[in-house]
Parts: C-alpha cells; structure tokens; sequence
C-alpha cells in the first residue's frame, strides 16, 4: 500500500521537478544551474511545512517520501556540482554546494515555523 | 514513429513527461524498499539515505558518460534513467529534513556531519562513476565512441 502511495506521489514529483527546473534555466545564461537548486530549495520549505502538519500517516508517505522525495534530486545536485568542477569553475562548485546545502537547511527551518507559527 | 526501431531524436516535451514520471516512481519505490525514509532515530546517523544518495551519485556519473559516448540520441532512455529515476531515487528534501531533526534536538555534531559526510561522499562518488565508465568507454573497441 505505501509502496503504491509513494509511486503516485513520485510519479507527479518527478515531472514537476523537469518542468519547473527547465523553467528557471531557461530564464538565465549563466553557468550555475539554478533550475536544480530552486527545486531544491523550494521542496526543503514544503517539506519543513508539512512535517509541521499533523498529517496521517498515508499523506506523509505520498507527499514526504512520494512527492517531495521525487520532486528533489540529489543525484542531479552532486552532478552539476561535479561539472562546474570539471570544468575549472571551482568557486562556482564550491558555492553551489554550500549554497545549496545553507539554502535548504533555512528553507525547511523557515517551513516549519511558517507552519508553526500559522497553526499556533 | 516508422517502425524502424531507430529512436527519434527530438521527443516531444509530453513523451518526457512520462518517461521522467515512470523513471521517477520506480526510483522512489526503490528508495523506499531500502528503507530510506524520513525520521532519525534516538542514535546514529540515517545511513540509509545516506547511501542512497551516495549510489545514485555514483549511477548518474557512470550514466552520463555512458549516455554521451554509447547512446547520445535517445533522449528519451536518458530522461527515464537519469532525470527519472536517479533523480527519484535520491533524494534533497529527506537529506535536509533529517539534518534539521538532527540540529534542532541539539545534535549539532551528528548534524552538520550528517550534511558533510553526505555531501563530500556523493561527489566523490559522481567522480569515481565518470571515471569508471570512462576507462570502460575508452577500452571499447573501434567505433564505440560518438
């Protein structure tokens, strides 16, 4: 059951990471690959919101471990990171991990207390 | 389209769609069978994700090069195997949620370790994956490459 739960949940989370990550690289000609680090961060603030839910279960297994788990990538993350490497572009790899990484530990604190501070 | 076997190169966005949809489910089914799941326990790290997304780094270095040297016109196979299923399979959001359990019960140690250790070992693990599949690219015999 949870198995299935967390297919659906990816099988929405992994095609709106595509879009959503070739929408923002598309608007910029830089070499950061900020469509990877905008899901990232976004889905670190979702997940901090609804771990501050108090949901059931069977909706932490589709949108925790489906959705959000889909949504963000870090595979994709350590690739890119490793490509600006590659290609000499050490700072840049250098700030995209650490950025990454800062940006997603303070967006899924602020989650949580945006969720907390709206549910008293 | 013209049954020749023969891929198409330009797949249209929607064909992607699904690839990245279906890739995307198998590989977060296949995380979840390994047990990576939100949640720290009283002691120890979450070494589960932990090497879960340490191999899917090491898979999309090794795929990458693979997909550019042996097959850089199906499109459509890279969407499913690397946005699709690598990119279900590991996982961002986990990785930060439990550092900040981690961080907010006091853990600072087991914390930013946890983000460290990831993080240098998922890079060293996309070098390790290109550099293999490289050699083994490059030992191909006469017309393996481009």
């Amino acid at each position: 059951m949870s198995v299935l739960l967390v297919a659906v949940g990816a099988a929405v989370g992994a095609p709106l990471r595509y879009l959503v990550s070739r929408f923002v690289q598309a608007r910029h000609d830089s070499a950061f690959p900020w469509g990877t680090h905008v899901v990232n961060v976004v889905g670190c603030l979702l997940i901090g919101m609804v771990g501050a839910l108090t949901l059931p279960g069977w909706g932490m297994v589709l949108v925790v471990t489906g959705f959000l788990g889909a949504f963000t990538t870090y595979s994709t993350f350590a690739y890119e990171t490793f490509q600006l490497a590659v290609g000499r572009r050490f700072l840049l790899a250098v700030i995209n991990a650490a950025v990454t990484v800062a940006a997603g530990m303070g967006a899924f604190v602020l989650g949580e207390a945006i969720v907390r501070a709206l549910t008293g | 389209m013209d049954g020749s076997g023969r891929r198409t190169e330009n797949p249209g966005t929607g064909a992607v769609l699904v690839a990245v949809s279906l890739g995307g489910a198998l590989g977060a089914v296949a995380r979840c069978l390994a047990g990576a799941v939100p949640g720290v326990s009283e002691t120890g790290l979450p070494w589960v994700t932990l090497l879960v997304n340490v191999s899917g780094s090491f898979l999309i270095g090794v795929l990458m090069v693979f997909a550019a040297a042996l097959w850089p016109q199906r499109r459509l196979t890279q969407a499913f195997l690397g946005t699709g299923f690598l990119g279900g399979y590991t996982t961002f959001s986990t990785y930060a949620a439990d550092a900040g359990m981690l961080l907010e019960r006091g853990d600072a140690a087991a914390g930013l370790g946890y983000l460290a250790l990831t993080l240098f070992a998922a890079l060293a693990a996309v070098a390790l994956g290109s550099a293999a599949a490289s050699l083994i690219v490059r030992s191909r015999p006469v017309g393996g490459r481009r």
